[in-house]
């Protein structure tokens, strides 16, 4: 914990001019002495600037042009695949209940706005939330259906479609109230050193960014793209996926998708995106 | 992915005559290229999409034959000189015999 350096998150300055409350409590205990974002140097690219939030930049700034097509055009994307047929699925009756997404939900252009806000703390169920678990609640709970597989192509393009519909949106999660104790759970997780390469998140996404690590180049590791096809995947991918094989990569112990290990991270890695526009379902590498 | 392939075509309704239009395809396939081995150990067998036609009132505009290296999900697009209006017919052919096909109608003007 050396290399910390003594700077207040800036994300947070964002976060209080754009009006989310954020405490001011949390700013004087320790955590709030990591840098979340490492400030970058170079300006944002041009044409990119939408992409780009204060010193968040989202994963397609480092992305080669080829991908930044694909991701563009919305029948060059290979997600729509997955989008389309969850199109069909969201009216199609399932589960004892009889009923439909459609049958709650109306038509799938209301969820707008829907999917800048998880992960969230739901007082119902007293956990936090992810896109996946509430869909997968509401297969369970509310059509007495079956519950999606984590990483289907039925919960991934569902996930897709509803977080399609907030496009452009700012991603805006709340880290207040009980969220808060997952929040920090996540920033510990985030700030770790784990595995045989005794490596955490941040050094590779704060520290690194924007360097290569051989042939890779570095993000933020930004949440704002998820689900996303990844052309190494060939198909869509949760966040979860992502944070398994990143774990993989620097010989640590893979969590399971859906863990609330990874649920924690999920909320911390999220909000340090917000601001970042909603680009689900983007393309990546 | 999915288990049943669904293919999917942006072609225009509408074209004024001596235009040059893009047609864009893709099919959902998993284009299994038989070199991968299941969890099982044994090899999976090699499914791809092996040809790929584009027609236009019955005549073939286009046709490409595909081989094992082609990525999962294949794209393919094209352009095309506008000299009638008509109907395109787009056909792809399965390893296991089966052929899907998509039609979409172009009108001039």
């Amino acid at each position: 914990m050396t290399m910390l350096k003594y700077k207040k998150p800036i994300a947070l300055a964002f976060g209080a001019i754009m009006g989310l409350s954020v405490s001011t409590a949390f700013a004087d205990d320790h955590m709030s002495d990591i840098v979340h974002i490492m400030p970058q140097t170079d300006p944002v690219e041009k044409g990119m600037e939408k992409y780009a939030h204060g010193d968040a930049r989202s994963g397609i700034t480092y992305a080669s042009d080829e991908t930044r097509v694909l991701q563009m055009d919305d029948f060059e994307n290979p997600a729509f695949l997955w989008v389309e047929k969850s199109q069909e699925e969201w009216s199609k009756v399932d589960g004892d209940a009889g009923k439909s997404c459609q049958t709650c939900h109306g038509d799938v252009e209301d969820m707008k706005g829907v999917g800048t806000v998880y992960p969230k703390y739901d007082p119902e169920v007293g956990d936090l939330l992810n896109l996946e678990k509430r869909i997968n609640l509401c297969r369970s709970e509310g059509m007495q259906a079956t519950p999606w597989k984590w990483e289907s192509d039925e919960l991934l393009g569902m996930t897709a479609l509803v977080k399609m519909q907030s496009r452009g949106m700012p991603v805006r999660v709340d880290i207040e109230g009980p969220a808060k104790e997952y929040f920090e759970k996540g920033m510990e997780y985030y700030n770790t050193r784990v595995g045989q390469m005794d490596m955490a998140c941040k050094h590779c996404h704060v520290d690194q960014n924007g360097n290569y690590m051989r042939a890779e180049l570095l993000s933020q590791g930004q949440a704002n793209g998820f689900p996303t096809y990844r052309l190494k995947w060939q198909k869509l991918g949760s966040l979860h996926r992502r944070f398994r094989g990143c774990n993989n990569n620097i010989r640590a112990t893979k969590l399971k998708a859906g863990s609330p290990e990874y649920m924690a991270l999920e909320l911390y890695v999220t909000w340090r995106g917000n601001g970042l526009p909603v680009e689900a379902p983007s393309v990546r590498k | 992915m999915a288990k049943a392939p669904k293919p999917r075509v942006k072609a225009p309704k509408k074209a004024e005559k001596g235009d040059v239009v893009t047609i864009k395809t893709t099919i959902s396939h998993r284009m299994e290229s038989g070199q991968r081995k299941g969890k099982d150990g044994k090899k999976i067998p090699k499914r791809i999409i092996n040809k790929f036609e584009a027609l236009f009132n019955g005549k073939e505009i286009m046709s490409a034959n595909l081989f094992t290296s082609i990525s999962a999900n294949p794209y393919i697009d094209f352009d095309m000189l506008v000299t009638e209006a008509g109907e395109f017919e787009f056909k792809w052919y399965d390893d296991n015999g089966d052929v899907y096909t998509k039609k979409s109608k172009m009108k001039l003007g």
